[in-house]
């Protein structure tokens, strides 16, 4: 692995980690710089770029119609995949995804669709028949650590910035009108990370960090602030308490970055 | 069609199943099934029945798969296309792909991966029937396989999900009430070292409910790691009688 | 200084995880220690000697250390050398300038006619690290390819109650049995005899040890046993 960590950088990690330092100036509990950029592809319905001190990652909404599933069908349908794109690290290669990309796609996807951001009874066109499809593309452009977070929040700032094409039935055929609705939303959720160094609990570990931690967190807060998704990673444990403790920070930072962006 | 039923719990806390809101399914485990593995356990939870064999440690193929300070841990979890109501395609799905890293994960805590640098161990976990909470007996399972391939282990890992049905929050949810339920929160758990390794959440739960589930699926698996040890033993166990009694 | 007891009674069945001592104790076999608390780490038989607390496991693998005889299959020939299973993790190699008396040449000499894919040796382990495989050697007397008698495999952990104390067990099945016994440690055996009922008779009794190699009075139970049944081939020839 070209980006491999040495072992003095990891004692040197770990060692400021012990103390509350983190090698970029940051608290144990602080995020990076974030930034938010919406709406800059417009051949998709609906796009936003999420910069995460240097993670980047840019999410693209496709909506198209198509059948419901079956025991569903008044519903849209909600999709996400995720691309760990080649020249978004050295240890990203081409191909079909891999189990990282598929995890962080069905994480990304367990926070919108268990806080029922996407108002899915608003994209039935035809009961049983026809319903809008959202596809919520996730691609990493720079992996520079936390691609979770980065990933879910590009996602839902995505959605919202993300226009329906209005419609008309005509002969039973579905006909595509001018003019667009705004996708209807009902839920903003927001995601946090949190990696585990020795004892100590860090929100948004950055590449390096994530080569130290032996295991990280992630939790979904909806608007209400509950929790609607988590994931433990990584091939360490974390102790009942320290789950709990997490829990808690985790509130804190969702609250923190929910004002930070104005949702 | 099936209909969904107007209550999951009801007044008196009896589930549709006939549970109360903390009690486990049953639960039979046998260990060393399996001729050609290295270590193997079978595992019954509720109407499951997931097979778990280990081959190794031996080196892996290809190489450079390996890695030169420790073992690594290769886990496969796959559901046969006759364990679901509706026919499974036998090529591996997402959540399968998910799942095989998330128990992967479970699991290497609990093994001392230092000890044997440059070779492999291969999990492999078939689920023959499925009835919600498939990851948890799987990791069940597959840990008592690690140890029965004579693999040095900290703790053997057991597993169990917590969740909310209507608003109570129960153990250990089959798959009517994982899928018309209000949240599943599977867990694992190296009971010794009380160390959590698989924690999972779908749905919505506040703060505090969180929190039950997460004490409510801790002691749920304290009771399944009594019935690991036994079964371990077991099987250990029936050399050393037969000896004593001649 | 007061002395804590240890968790679990003399021989009991304990598995990875449980919690066998706690305090002034140091970590033996198949063991950990985590502060200050000792704890198995396989499936066996938990004993304290000393302070040391030790599990004999009743489920391992082998794991190659420097001088141990082991019994291996070639596997593989190689351009200078050959490699060989030793049922471990790790495949051993023998290199060619081991077997062969003369310097080594690529282009004349041709390995496959020393020693080919499916033969069998007796090896000592030459050297072995964590970094690299094991290497073997036949450079001693009783190493070297093997030409007769029977192969047989028990977990290698057993191997020493197969030589007994002071190799009593291993001393008197090859008395009463009149078999050549070389034990691999890494839990394979060659037996070699006069006839193939000898050889059959000598893996029976090692079967046996290994069934039961947790109990007491075994060495005199195999003596009995190999003595039984030498008389009952006796008697099935004088028919």
């Amino acid at each position: 692995m070209s980006s491999l960590v040495t072992r003095v950088r990891f004692k040197q990690i770990e060692q400021m980690i012990e103390k509350g330092k983190r090698l970029d100036g940051r608290g144990l509990t602080d995020y990076r710089e974030i930034k938010v950029e919406q709406g800059l592809i417009e051949r998709a319905e609906g796009s936003a770029r999420v910069l995460l001190g240097k993670t980047e990652v840019l999410v693209g909404i496709k909506v198209e119609t198509g059948t419901p599933f079956p025991d569903t069908p008044n519903e849209g349908v909600q999709t996400v995949n995720a691309e760990l794109v080649p020249l978004a690290s050295p240890n990203f290669e081409p191909g079909p995804p891999d189990e990282n990309s598929i995890e962080l796609a069905r994480i990304v996807d367990r926070g919108i669709r268990e806080s029922k951001a996407i108002d899915t009874g608003k994209l039935c066109i035809e009961p049983g028949k026809k319903v809008f499809v959202v596809f919520v593309d996730v691609y990493v452009l720079n992996h520079d650590g936390n691609l979770i977070d980065a990933s879910a929040i590009a996602a839902v700032s995505a959605l919202m910035n993300t226009k329906m094409p209005n419609y008309e039935i005509e002969d039973g055929e579905v006909k595509i009108k001018t003019g667009y609705t705004p996708l209807p939303l009902k839920n903003h959720p927001i995601t946090v990370t949190i990696g585990k160094i020795g004892s100590n609990l860090i929100v948004d570990p950055w590449l390096e960090e994530e080569q130290v931690m032996d295991s990280r967190i992630s939790m979904a807060i909806n608007d209400d602030g509950n929790i609607c998704a988590m994931q433990k990673g990584g091939s360490g444990y974390f102790t009942p308490q320290q789950i709990l403790e997490a829990s808690k920070l985790v509130q804190e930072k969702a609250a923190e970055l929910r004002k930070k962006l104005g949702w | 069609m099936n209909e969904k039923p107007e209550k999951l719990i009801d007044k008196k806390g009896i589930r549709l199943d006939g549970r109360k809101a903390d009690e486990l399914r049953p639960v039979k485990i046998e260990v060393g099934v399996l001729a050609n593995a290295d270590g193997s356990a079978y595992i019954e939870h509720g109407k499951n029945k997931i097979l778990a064999g280990v081959f190794g440690p031996r080196e892996m193929h290809p190489k450079h798969l390996s890695l030169p300070d420790r073992m690594v841990i290769r886990c496969r979890y796959h559901m046969a296309p006759f364990s679901v109501q509706e026919r499974k395609s036998p090529a591996p799905s997402r959540r399968e792909v998910e799942l095989s890293k998330v128990i992967r994960e479970s699991l290497e805590p609990s093994v001392f991966l230092e000890l044997y640098p440059r070779t492999g161990i291969d999990v492999f976990i078939e689920v023959l029937q499925a009835d919600g909470g498939t990851r948890c007996a799987s990791i069940t399972a597959a840990s008592l396989a690690i140890a029965d391939a004579g693999i040095p282990m900290r703790d053997l890992v057991v597993a169990c999900a917590a969740g909310k049905i209507d608003d109570t929050v129960v153990l250990d949810l089959f798959d009517a009430e994982d899928k018309l339920g209000a949240a599943d929160v599977p867990l694992a758990i190296m009971p010794n070292l009380n160390a959590v390794t698989l924690l999972q959440m779908d749905g919505i739960l506040t703060p505090e409910e969180f929190e039950t589930a997460v004490n409510m699926a801790t002691e749920g698996c304290k009771k399944i790691y009594t019935l690991q040890k036994e079964a371990l033993k077991t099987k250990y166990m029936i050399t050393k009688e037969e000896a004593e009694e001649e | 200084m007061k002395v804590m007891p240890t968790f679990f009674e003399k021989k009991q069945l304990v598995t990875p995880g449980e919690l066998l001592a706690e305090g002034d104790y140091t970590a033996g076999e198949n063991t950990y220690l985590e502060e200050k608390k000792v704890y198995a780490a396989r499936v066996g038989l938990a004993d304290v000697d000393n302070k040391k607390v030790n599990v004999v496991a009743l489920r391992a693998f082998y794991i190659p250390k420097m001088g141990d005889i082991v019994i291996g299959t070639i596997t593989e020939v190689g351009f200078n050398g050959w490699s060989v299973d030793i049922k471990a993790p790790y495949t051993a190699l023998l290199r060619a300038s081991d077997v062969l008396s003369r310097p080594f040449k690529p282009q004349n000499d041709e390995l496959s006619q020393v020693l080919n894919a499916g033969d069998l040796i007796v090896a000592k382990i030459a050297s072995y690290d964590r970094a690299h495989d094991p290497q073997l050697t036949v450079g001693e007397p009783g190493l070297g390819k093997i030409t007769r008698g029977q192969i047989m495999r028990v977990t290698p952990t057993k191997i020493p109650r197969v030589i007994g104390r002071k190799g009593s067990m291993i001393s008197m099945i090859k008395q009463e049995t009149s078999c050549q016994i070389i034990l691999g440690l890494n839990g394979v055996i060659l037996v070699t005899g006069k006839t193939p009922e000898d050889e059959e008779l000598a893996m029976t009794a090692i079967r046996k040890i290994e069934e039961e190699s947790h109990t007491s009075g075994l060495t005199d139970r195999i003596t009995q046993l190999l003595k039984e049944e030498k008389t009952k081939r006796e008697e099935n020839k004088v028919e």
